[in-house]
């Protein structure tokens, strides 16, 4: 039953993450482009955990993590970045 | 955990797993789509917001209760990556709301009122008027 | 005295210690202890940079207040998946100019956060000298209906946790 559930899972994440790049590369504009940047960020999250159901390991909780905080303060310098042309006052 | 042994707890343990991987990836899917199909930036922005931060949150639900199924254990770590989630997806998507803003992107035609427009203090500029809370502000040279 | 001049914080050094529990995933008496002097260390260290901490008035409220959003959370996130997922009806978005009545850095942002979460609705900009806060909807006919529900739904709980 869990493994049906995993392809399928797999299939709908993977398209998510195939229409957010769409949205990356289409824009029309940069904060379209930066929301597109994030939400792949979370959806490659959820990728990462299927694949960690996949495999039953625990390795890559870790990373899961890693790519949360890092998209975080990515998506916040580029916006600041945008705001005011500058990140480190 | 005598309880935990049972063949039924087995069952359920795994209808549930199943059931939240496909709502979780489901919702996750409707979000990116709506990226892609919805009219303006503003209206764009909900998805990423707040439906993906749902998804992928019933996603780590999912793997927390697989690995209850399969160690007997409860993966604690998880759960931090969910609140974390929870955390920042409205500062994100505030932060992006105000670059558009700031960018003054056209908003659709059905949209009933206008944004106001930004100001330098928006931006983040020092404001004139002192913060209530501040009462140094106002003898800052 | 002791306990307050080691203990500046409580609330930052509870969340740090459960924090570091997290982080290393197990319950030992390893990760307590590491998460216990993490918990004293760093609010000592770091104590200089804080604004003041925000006082709980009514803790039992914000138990209250923390589930209602959960759930909120919950619906609202189904109520938009069926309104982007149903491409034939036109939402009908407005920007809704919330007057704030919260006078608190602290409140504020968590009255934003949980606009920006619950049904519908994003916290676009924030305006502290007119004390307004700019919203996004994603549907609605009556804007006046979207600033009631915010203000009895949310603000004015968190005006009793917090102010």
């Amino acid at each position: 039953m869990i493994g049906i559930a995993l392809w399928i899972s797999f299939f709908l994440v993977a398209m998510a993450i195939v229409l957010n790049a769409y949205r990356l590369l289409v824009g029309p504009s940069l904060p379209d482009r930066i929301i597109a940047l994030d939400t792949m960020y979370v959806n490659s999250i959820a990728l990462i955990i299927l694949y960690t159901i996949w495999l039953s390991t625990r390795v890559y909780f870790e990373g899961a993590l890693l790519i949360a905080m890092l998209g975080f303060i990515s998506t916040v310098a580029v916006c600041k970045y945008l705001l005011r042309g500058d990140i480190i006052e | 955990m005598a309880w935990l042994d049972k063949a039924w707890v087995d069952t359920v343990l795994e209808a549930l797993t199943a059931f939240f991987l496909i709502a979780g990836a489901l919702i996750t899917f409707i979000s990116s789509f709506g990226m892609v199909h919805l009219r303006d930036f503003y209206l764009r922005m909900h998805g990423p917001a707040k439906a993906t931060t749902l998804g992928v949150g019933l996603i780590l639900v999912a793997c927390m209760l697989y690995f209850v199924l399969i160690e007997r254990t409860f993966h604690i770590q998880l759960l931090l990556v969910t609140i974390f989630l929870l955390i920042t997806a409205p500062i994100s998507a505030h932060l992006l709301a105000k670059v558009a803003l700031h960018q003054k992107l056209p908003s659709d035609t059905s949209t009933t009122g206008a944004p106001s427009e930004l100001r330098e203090e928006d931006v983040g500029q020092e404001p004139d008027t002192p913060h209530p809370e501040d009462p140094g502000s106002s003898q800052r040279p | 005295m002791l306990i307050k001049r080691c203990l500046p914080r409580p609330i930052l050094s509870l969340i740090l210690m459960l924090v570091w529990i997290m982080l290393s995933d197990v319950i030992s008496y390893g990760s307590v202890i590491m998460g216990a002097i993490l918990g004293i260390a760093i609010p000592l260290l770091t104590q200089r940079f804080w604004d003041a901490q925000p006082v709980v008035k009514k803790p039992l409220l914000l138990i209250r207040y923390t589930l209602r959003v959960m759930l909120d959370i919950l619906i609202a996130n189904l109520e938009v998946a069926w309104l982007i997922a149903r491409p034939w009806r036109r939402p009908r978005p407005a920007f809704v100019e919330y007057p704030l009545t919260l006078q608190r850095d602290f409140s504020i942002t968590l009255l934003a956060s949980t606009i920006s979460l619950t049904p519908g609705t994003i916290s676009a900009n924030l305006r502290l000298d007119g004390r307004s806060l700019l919203i996004h909807v994603l549907d609605t006919d009556d804007e006046q209906a979207v600033i009631d529900e915010i203000y009895h739904r949310y603000e004015r709980p968190l005006m009793e946790i917090y102010e």
